[in-house]
């Protein structure tokens, strides 16, 4: 059993950060107590994490951002670029800089990003490789232990923004301890076995329909549509109901699992939905290769 | 069988108007304000001028609360006789050329009546909200729209309070009526939340018809929470909140409240209770817009109104 774990190096270096989104306030409330509870007692965790107001400015006015969507900021022309002068533009380097640089050996192993989605999404774990190992065993974990699963962006939904539900702080601060405990276990030599995870990949983005002229909204997301994240639309079912009470379908030829249904935010970026394929992704078993372990720089 | 003697005689209503985007992220009456701009036809009705109006279009172009200050407390005496000038917020402004169409607020020229449309992230469903409990043509409408969207469920909410009654952008009008239908996330537009507030809008027009045309509305009582009391969240020295709604209080907007049910719980799981001396129906709780105004729900009493039948005055 031993013999066929794939060796992976421990988590030296882990962060937890909030606010990336200013009005998204589960993240903000989470980091905010971690930060004053640090701060009163020396807590000496198993595993160094670092906690990040990502975007303060934006955490202070309550707006997701105040000139430009931070978690837009990081490629790697905005991060190379000398001379930035909007205020997300020049958080992102510093960012870049406290838990980067990006693509570098000094890099945090781990970064968990949290939000909140108008959408009904539960938790929701997102991630950008399927064969991260490390975020798809701690996908496994949760999914096995959290009172409310889905599934180091994790995304808890539904919740409007600027407000804080308690049931929904409760998850997302669950749902970090669950994170770091995996994390300690991994970092003391567990072996977590392999298995499978269904994730969700995204085909394609679905706007609102719109009037040809004036580019206004002309429907709203059907009401048997609406609050069904992760629920199979399959050809020819409602998708939207336009002002004058006509059903607009969906038009695709193939069933898919649709997901920030209605998220508030992206109406400006001309997204009424996602649309995204289920598959069973096959995970090895892993343990953490304890003499790799990277000392903190 | 109507009682003559104590009916109330109003003259016609023949100008009303719908106002959206007092709230520029209140997306069920923006929407609709704009949809009825361009079509008028819906609302129309014979005998009335109907007017659809957006009153706050900076912050409906940038889907904001406001740009400056709330437009729904910017009705204020000393604000709308102020004097014009490039040094006023945006809203005291716009309150001031609101009033110039649609007023003077308190003048017979003003009109006669003014919805004004919003959304809250409060599990409030539909409620109409006025302002007096003496405007017996106000409280037989709303009694009409209540019979009228049945077994549907619309709510009254009276605020007379003499220190939590604020100056709303509708109160120009002689007959004000707020209509807040929810729960929806700001900038969101549910299908749901806007087809009711646009039925409730049909209903409302109609009686204004039916009570043009001479129909005689009957002595009436509607059942109406009182507004009673702010309450805020627990805050710390730096004012930061230490609590949040309790979950077995988040979304339980009109039902009673007991003194030591859970109010709050702490981010570290503590309950807090409520505290009051008597049971009280709480609402507007967990109102994004209000974590500013410092207020995690009003609290109301319920009350019954007695209405008078109402007729036109017969020219």
């Amino acid at each position: 059993m031993l013999l066929t774990s794939l060796m992976l190096p421990a988590l030296s270096r882990v962060a937890v950060c909030g606010g990336t989104h200013g009005n998204e306030l589960s993240g903000v409330y989470l980091v905010h107590e971690r930060l004053k509870r640090r701060k009163k007692s020396q807590v000496m965790e198993p595993v160094a994490v670092v906690t990040v107001m990502s975007n303060p400015r934006a955490v202070q006015r309550c707006v997701r951002y105040t000139e430009t969507d931070l978690n837009r900021c990081f490629t790697h022309a905005i991060l190379s670029a000398s001379e930035q002068t909007s205020y997300e533009l020049v958080r992102s380097q510093e960012l870049n800089s406290l838990l980067g640089p990006k693509g570098s050996a000094e890099a945090m192993d781990l970064i968990c990003d949290l939000h909140n989605t108008t959408a009904n999404m539960g938790l929701c774990l997102i991630t950008y490789s399927d064969s991260d190992w490390i975020c798809l065993h701690i996908c496994k974990y949760l999914q096995a232990r959290a009172q409310h699963p889905r599934t180091d962006a994790m995304e808890i939904g539904p919740q409007p923004h600027g407000l804080i539900r308690a049931n929904i702080f409760m998850a997302m601060q669950e749902a970090v301890q669950l994170l770091l405990d995996w994390v300690r276990l991994f970092n003391s030599g567990a072996q977590f076995e392999g298995g499978s995870v269904d994730v969700y990949t995204l085909v394609k983005n679905i706007d609102y329909p719109r009037d040809p002229h004036t580019h206004t909204i002309i429907a709203a997301v059907h009401p048997d549509l609406q609050d069904r994240d992760f629920c199979l639309l399959h050809p020819g079912d409602p998708m939207f109901l336009s002002f004058s009470g006509e059903t607009l379908r969906y038009k695709g030829k193939e069933p898919l699992y649709p997901f920030f249904i209605n998220e508030s935010a992206y109406y400006e970026k001309a997204v009424a939905l996602s649309l995204a394929r289920r598959r069973k992704v096959e995970i090895p078993a892993i343990r953490a290769c304890l003499h790799t372990v990277r000392t903190k720089t | 069988m109507s009682s003559r003697v104590n009916a109330s005689y109003f003259p016609q209503a023949e100008r009303v108007a719908i106002f959206g985007g007092t709230h520029g992220n209140e997306m069920s009456g923006v929407t609709l304000v704009n949809m009825w701009i361009k079509n008028r036809a819906e609302i129309e009705r014979s005998g009335v001028a109907v007017r659809a109006f957006i009153t706050n279009p900076r912050a409906v172009e940038k889907c904001s609360r406001y740009i400056d200050t709330d437009l729904n407390r910017a009705f204020t005496p000393e604000n709308l006789s102020t004097a014009s000038g490039d040094g006023l917020p945006y809203e005291v402004q716009r309150a001031k050329e609101v009033n110039q169409i649609f007023g003077p607020k308190g003048s017979p020229d003003a009109y006669d009546v003014i919805f004004d449309l919003h959304n809250t992230t409060s599990n409030m469903g539909s409620t109409l909200i006025l302002e007096s409990s003496t405007d017996y043509f106000n409280l037989q409408m709303v009694h009409y729209i209540k019979k009228a969207i049945a077994p549907e469920s619309c709510m009254v909410l009276l605020n007379e309070h003499p220190h939590l009654k604020y100056a709303t952008t509708r109160s120009v009008a002689k007959h004000p009526v707020g209509l807040e239908v929810g729960p929806q996330p700001q900038g969101v537009l549910r299908s749901n939340i806007f087809e009711s507030m646009r039925a409730i809008m049909k209903h409302a027009l109609d009686f204004i018809e039916l009570f043009n045309s001479g129909v005689e509305f009957p002595a009436c009582s509607v059942e109406v929470f009182r507004v009673h009391e702010r309450v805020d969240y627990p805050r710390d020295t730096n004012g930061n909140i230490t609590a949040m709604v309790h979950p077995h209080l988040q979304d339980c907007d009109w039902e009673p409240l007991n003194p030591g049910d859970p109010m709050f719980q702490t981010f570290d799981g503590r309950t807090i209770p409520y505290e009051g001396a008597s049971p009280v129906y709480p609402t507007f709780i967990n109102e994004a817009a209000y974590y500013e105004k410092q207020q995690a729900c009003i609290t109301t009493r319920r009350e019954t109104l007695a209405a008078n039948a109402i007729r036109k005055i017969s020219k």
